[in-house]
Formats: C-alpha cells, structure tokens, sequence
C-alpha cells in the first residue's frame, strides 16, 4: 500500500496543479500566455491520468483514475500543498510553477530509473514535458524579475509567499523512505540538494532573494490541507457530484 | 498466415492511418508507433506512444488504428501505451518532417537530447514559407500539445514550429 500511497502523490499534485493552471483560461493577461499556462495543465492532467490509473490498479480496490480525481474528499487528497496555492496574479502563478516544475524535473529524472518501470515509464515521459515548462517559467521570471520595478515587487512578494510551501517537497517521510529504500523512488535529500541549487540559480538570474528556511511545515502529502483545496474541488468535482456516472 | 506475415501486413495497414491533428502525416511517420506483434489465434497488439501526457488525439489515434486494422480484415486488435523510452521528435521520419514543412510547420530540430535546445539554447528555425531563418518566436506553445508559435521577419509571415522534444 505505500507503493499506492507514492503514486497517489505524484498524480494528485499534477492533477491539482493542473486544475490551478486551468482556471487562468479565459482570464490570463495575453492570449499567447493564456494558450501557454492551459498546454502547461493539458500536459500535467495527462501525467496525473497515468499516474491515478496506475495507483488505482497498486490499490486494488476498482477505482479507476475518475473515481480517484472525482470521488475523494479534500482530506484523502496528497498533493503538495504548493499545488494548491491560488493563482493570485501572474507573478504569483509563475512562481509557483517555477518552484514546482524544478521539483518534478529534479524528481523525474531520477524516478525515471525506478525499479518499477511502469512508473519509470511515466516519469521518462513526463520529464521531456516538465524541462519544456521549466523554460518556459524561468523565461517569465526572468522577466518578471528583472524587469520594472513593481514587477519585481510582486514576484519577490510571491516568493516570500509562496516558499514556505516549499518545505515538504524535498522532506522525506515514512512511505518516501520506504520506496527509496526499495528502490522505487530517488533520495528525496539528492532532490533537495539539486532543487535548492537550480532555484538559487534561477532566482540569481531573475534578481530575486530566497527567503530564510521558516519552522512552517504542514503537510498536503500527508493529508494536510488548507482551506483552498475544498474551494478547487467543488469546481473540479461538481459534475461528478451533481449527476453521478455521468458519462460522456 | 505466419506471424510474421501478418505483422507486415498490419504496418502496411498503419502506413495509411494519419495523425488526426497532422493530417498530412502517418502516425508511422510521426514515430508513434512503436510495435505490432501477432498473437496465437490472430489477435493483433499494437503499441503506441503518445507525444504528450496529455494529448487530447491519443484516444482518436487508438479508435483510428482499430478501425483501420479492423477493416482490413483483422478482428481482434488491442492497442496499448509505450511509454518507456518516452517518444521524442527525434522520432519523426524525414519524410514526415518535409510533409510537415510543405504543409507550413516548420519541423523540429533534429538531436533534442545533443542539442541543448532543452536547456535553454534557441533553436534556428527556418520558416517554412520562404526558407529564411530570421525567424522569432512568439509563443513556446500554440494550437495543439506538439507545436509553438513563431513568425518570420523576412515573409512577415505567422507559422508553427513543431516543438522539439
């Protein structure tokens, strides 16, 4: 069951990553951003699908990748709780995805030796996907940054908002210690160490400062949440809540 | 019918199945295709790796394949995910990349892994329409998972550039 457990946190922060990235449809600044952040998610709900599919299957119990994304409440939800962050505005949504892309890049690269192939499989496929966003969310930091000074404003604000959700990417637990010691995932303290490095870097470049480490450490792999995760769901879920096994 | 007999003739069968979103391309061409094995008692496996996760024509690809294998008289047919190692546009034909450049989408760089584009590096893209390479980007995405935005300064014309992944 922590095979199951490992899965379902991979695939939720995608899922709930690419649900957050979805919303900006119809709102974002430009259109070519707008056409950008909705790829970014079309790609994340694909990794989230294989992913949810294949923990379905470790669990046993018949729940395909729906009943997973559709029929859990906020509480069974694993995804880091950085996922769930709001959009807030542009700065805020380029941090995120800056901070969380490093994470899966640094995460699949290594996960794609996994013992567990199939899992192997999907993070192979996901890491060309991710390095590609990884370009695309530094370009716009870079920018963001580094460009006038009320956009560096708002993207320092977001960082000093947004970091200490960082904490619990890299910070192993029981069921992370588990598969590293089977062999099924990387040594999540190799990701901090690479992850902290390739972020310095892009901050560097942007002109922006890494705040202080802070005590905070809340948990969403472990089930903890805020209260924005119930708020994106109702959206997310609504259809499957208000007509059960409706179907295309 | 040997098995291998078969198989053959499953691929000549797939060499007229198009990507429905690159409709000037085999899916064969387009690299996606990854295996075709005859089973005991006729059943045809077909593997297929999607371009992206997340892309939306991978279903319409499967029901095509079907369809198509099927009306060549093949009955059983079942078509499975290759996921490992992952598709990269490395994988299209040469003949698939002067389709596309004839239906006005620049193809990808050739070598995505050597090349560094990954890693930041522009790529030179030639348009094209008139063949020039003063090319600028204007969105690293566009219409479909597999293609970014681009516009040339010497035509002035718009065009798409088939990521290169």
């Amino acid at each position: 069951m922590s095979r199951f457990a490992y899965v379902l946190r991979l695939g939720d922060t995608s899922l709930v990553l690419a649900q957050r990235l979805g919303e900006w449809v119809g709102h974002a600044p430009v259109l070519e951003e707008e056409l950008s952040l909705a790829n970014l998610a079309l790609d994340l709900l694909g990794q989230a699908r294989y992913l949810l599919t294949y923990a379905g299957e470790l669990e046993g119990r018949g729940r395909d990748e729906d009943a997973l994304a559709f029929l859990r409440t906020e509480a069974e939800f694993r995804n880091v709780q950085l996922a769930e962050q709001p959009n807030g505005d542009f700065a805020c949504t380029i941090v995120r995805q800056v901070l969380l892309d490093v994470f899966q890049v640094e995460l699949y690269d290594r996960l794609q030796h996994s013992r567990d192939t199939r899992l192997g499989g999907i993070a192979a496929t996901a890491l060309r996907e991710s390095r590609y966003h990884l370009r695309y969310s530094t370009g716009w930091l870079t920018r963001l940054g580094d460009g006038t000074e009320e956009s560096h404003a708002r993207t320092q604000a977001a960082v000093e908002r947004l970091w200490p959700f960082t904490r619990e990417l890299c910070d192993p637990d029981p069921i992370d210690a588990e598969m590293c010691a089977q062999g099924i995932a990387p040594d999540l303290d190799e990701v901090r160490e690479a992850w902290t490095a390739r972020v310095a870097a892009a901050f560097s470049t942007a002109t922006l400062t890494p705040p202080a480490a802070t005590a905070f450490a809340w948990y969403g792999k472990r089930g903890e949440h805020g209260e924005h995760l119930g708020h994106l769901l109702t959206q997310m879920q609504y259809l499957q809540r208000a007509y059960p096994g409706a179907r295309w | 019918m040997s098995d291998a007999a078969g198989s053959a003739r499953v691929w000549t069968v797939l060499e007229k199945v198009m990507d429905p979103e690159l409709p000037m391309l085999s899916l064969i061409d387009l690299g996606v295709i990854r295996s075709v094995e005859t089973l005991a008692g006729g059943t045809v496996r077909v593997g297929v790796s999607p371009t992206y996760s997340g892309c939306p024509a991978q279903q319409v690809i499967r029901q095509d394949i079907m369809s198509a294998l099927h009306g060549a008289g093949f009955a059983q047919v079942r078509v499975h995910d290759e996921l490992s190692p992952p598709w990269t546009s490395d994988w299209i034909s040469a003949r698939g990349r002067e389709r596309l450049r004839e239906c006005g989408i620049a193809p990808p760089e050739a070598g995505s892994r050597t090349r560094g584009e990954l890693r930041g590096r522009a790529p030179e893209v030639a348009c094209p329409h008139c063949g020039s390479t003063r090319t600028e980007r204007v969105s690293e995405f566009g219409s479909t998972p597999c293609k970014a935005h681009y516009r040339c300064a010497a035509c002035l014309e718009p065009f798409e550039y088939f990521k290169c992944i």
